[in-house]
């Protein structure tokens, strides 16, 4: 660090080390975690030989033997699905109508929109608990805790990247398509269908499968609007398991999730990025928005 | 030439589902903290203003100062924080100035990896940490192999451990927002600075560390804030009641027993310590934009 001092601009060998160091540091432990799901041994910590009993041929104590397992991740896999199917055509409608609508109230209920992503995710999951077991009055009532509940719960946090996403592709698409299209005499329903979301469709997909990742990986809010055992999800599971002795099937398990998780992303990565080259944007500025919605 | 409602439709159902799942349950939160109970300890929410009851806001606001019996999580809460994020600075600047500026043609490769941990859960990464840092995981035999015989058990209630785990867990929402903003960063102000005399350590100080102020205080929001409501940490890491955050007294009072209007008056002081966060990086973020112009 000192030779870096004295000619920093010259190869920054510290910042080169340190960079690395630091990707060894995030991403080392989650390879070594996914690596004790081949453990041979009961152990999750030290290495007793290479199997893949955890994984399957165990007809009991195997990831995808064990039907609590198997049953936690159908039901993540379910709440993903759910959370989707709403999520995505509920933040597209927002998208455009906060991006196009003018006045006070579409300021507000854009603060509104932003509240899930700013406050921990605490804070809504018990405002969301109370709110399914203390108010007696319809709609709120009709909900039970267990799925209707986790999937109310998941959509209302992850709703304002939906937006967020598609509406920055709005702006960087511009009014010009459409106007074309409305001087060429297309109605307001043709300009929707034939314009604005064949052009939109990319970051539609791509925030879907963001919705689908979220989901996969949330864990406050699902949890406090569970029921019971049968609405246990993965990272339900994870939590109440990673400080017992737990066999490295849990290893499995999450690996399972990551899996998902970033294959998901990853594909939304590559459908926003085609719709980036539309555009020529860089591609890193589709890592950058599909990861932290800039508000 | 779109009719006035025309776009207030589109964001009507979205905001019918925030008024209903955002709105109402912030409001059922405050009449659950201003409520009483009943024989059976359960809470009975003062759904009408005017018939509150102070008692547990009271509780809850006077038990979180310095003496009271909240004290020690708000304290820690504090302390970790801090210094989670003051750990979260010096690690994560010169990652992401290296690959701001220097990464050349492993920028793309960097930000990928850099990328990756946000899309690995977050109990998954934490489930990592369980396993090398149990008493016979990789971490002590390390320790073991430099001669320190007995290494401490870093999964029952340190605080180190529970400071390092946050730091890792929210680490890269502060390093993306950053690199993007020194990305930003007009690289002929750099060289101005340098033609005009300056040197290296002069360009970063003067140049470089201000106009990459705005997005550190971003990052630091964006990091700082879900951490003041974490819990799922703490229990993962420690386990233990001593290294206990506001998160998990209110996790206990809502899940764990009778005390659920005392558990929404602490989310409610939670809510009051993030509102001071947030002023405060209003007010910060205002200052540097009229420092900029």
């Amino acid at each position: 660090m000192i030779s870096w001092l004295r000619n920093p601009w010259g190869r920054p060998r510290f910042l080169v080390a340190s960079t690395w160091l630091y990707m060894a540091w995030a991403l080392v432990p989650v390879a070594i975690a996914i690596a004790f799901s081949f453990n041979n041994g009961r152990s999750r910590s030290v290495w007793q030989g290479f199997s893949t009993r955890w994984w399957w041929g165990d007809p009991n104590l195997s990831v995808f033997g064990n039907p609590t397992y198997t049953h936690a991740l159908a039901h993540s896999l379910e709440l993903a699905l759910l959370d989707m199917a709403i999520a995505a055509p509920l933040g597209v409608t927002l998208a455009l109508g906060l991006t196009r609508w003018r006045g006070p109230g579409s300021r507000a209920a854009n603060l509104l929109m932003l509240f899930p992503l700013v406050t921990p995710e605490l804070v809504m999951a018990v405002s969301l608990l109370l709110l399914f077991t203390q108010l007696a009055i319809v709609p709120f009532a009709l909900v039970e805790l267990g799925t209707a509940a986790q999937v109310i719960g998941q959509v209302t946090v992850s709703l304002p990247y939906v937006v967020v996403i598609v509406r920055s592709r709005l702006v960087s698409i511009g009014p010009e398509y459409e106007e074309a299209a409305r001087d060429l005499g297309a109605t307001s329903a043709q300009v929707l269908r034939t314009v604005l979301l064949p052009l939109l469709l990319p970051a539609i997909l791509a925030s879907t499968l963001v919705v689908f990742a979220l989901s996969m990986d949330n864990f406050v809010v699902t949890q406090y609007l569970s029921a019971d055992q049968s609405t246990m999800t993965i990272p339900m599971y994870l939590y109440g398991n990673t400080r017992g002795a737990g066999t490295p099937a849990l290893n499995a398990l999450a690996s399972i999730m990551v899996f998902l998780t970033l294959l998901a992303v990853s594909l939304a990565f590559v459908t926003y990025r085609l719709a980036l080259r539309w555009t020529k944007q860089p591609a890193a500025s589709a890592l950058r928005e599909l990861t932290i919605p800039e508000a | 030439m779109y009719p006035r409602w025309y776009w207030r439709a589109f964001a009507l159902p979205g905001v019918l589902w925030l008024c209903l799942f955002v709105v109402v349950p912030t409001y059922a939160l405050v009449a659950v903290a201003t409520g009483r109970i009943d024989e059976l300890f359960q809470p009975l929410p003062a759904w009408l203003p005017g018939t509150w009851n102070i008692g547990f806001l009271n509780k809850a606001f006077s038990g979180a100062l310095p003496g009271g019996e909240y004290w020690a999580t708000i304290r820690n809460t504090l302390v970790y924080v801090v210094a989670a994020l003051a750990l979260c600075w010096v690690i994560g600047y010169p990652v992401a100035y290296y690959i701001a500026r220097h990464a050349g043609r492993t920028k793309s490769l960097l930000l990928v990896l850099l990328v990756l941990p946000f899309w690995v859960s977050y109990l998954m990464r934490m489930l990592a940490w369980v396993g090398l840092l149990s008493p016979d995981g990789y971490a002590n035999q390390a320790l073991q192999a430099v001669g320190i015989a007995h290494p401490p058990d870093w999964l029952a209630g340190q605080p180190l451990s529970v400071i390092a785990a946050l730091a890792y867990g929210y680490i890269p929402f502060f390093i993306l927002p950053l690199c993007a903003g020194l990305d930003r960063i007009d690289r002929s102000l750099l060289d101005a600075a340098r033609d005009l005399g300056a040197a290296p350590v002069g360009v970063f100080l003067h140049v470089t560390l201000p106009l990459s102020r705005p997005s550190m205080l971003a990052g630091s929001a964006l990091v700082a804030l879900p951490m003041f409501g974490d819990f799922y940490t703490n229990d993962l890491i420690s386990g233990a009641s001593r290294t206990s955050m506001l998160g998990n007294q209110v996790n206990l009072y809502l899940l764990g027993g009778p005390q659920k209007n005392l558990g929404a008056s602490l989310v409610i002081v939670l809510m009051a310590i993030l509102l001071v966060a947030m002023a405060y990086y209003v007010y910060a973020t205002a200052r540097e934009s009229t420092r900029a112009t």
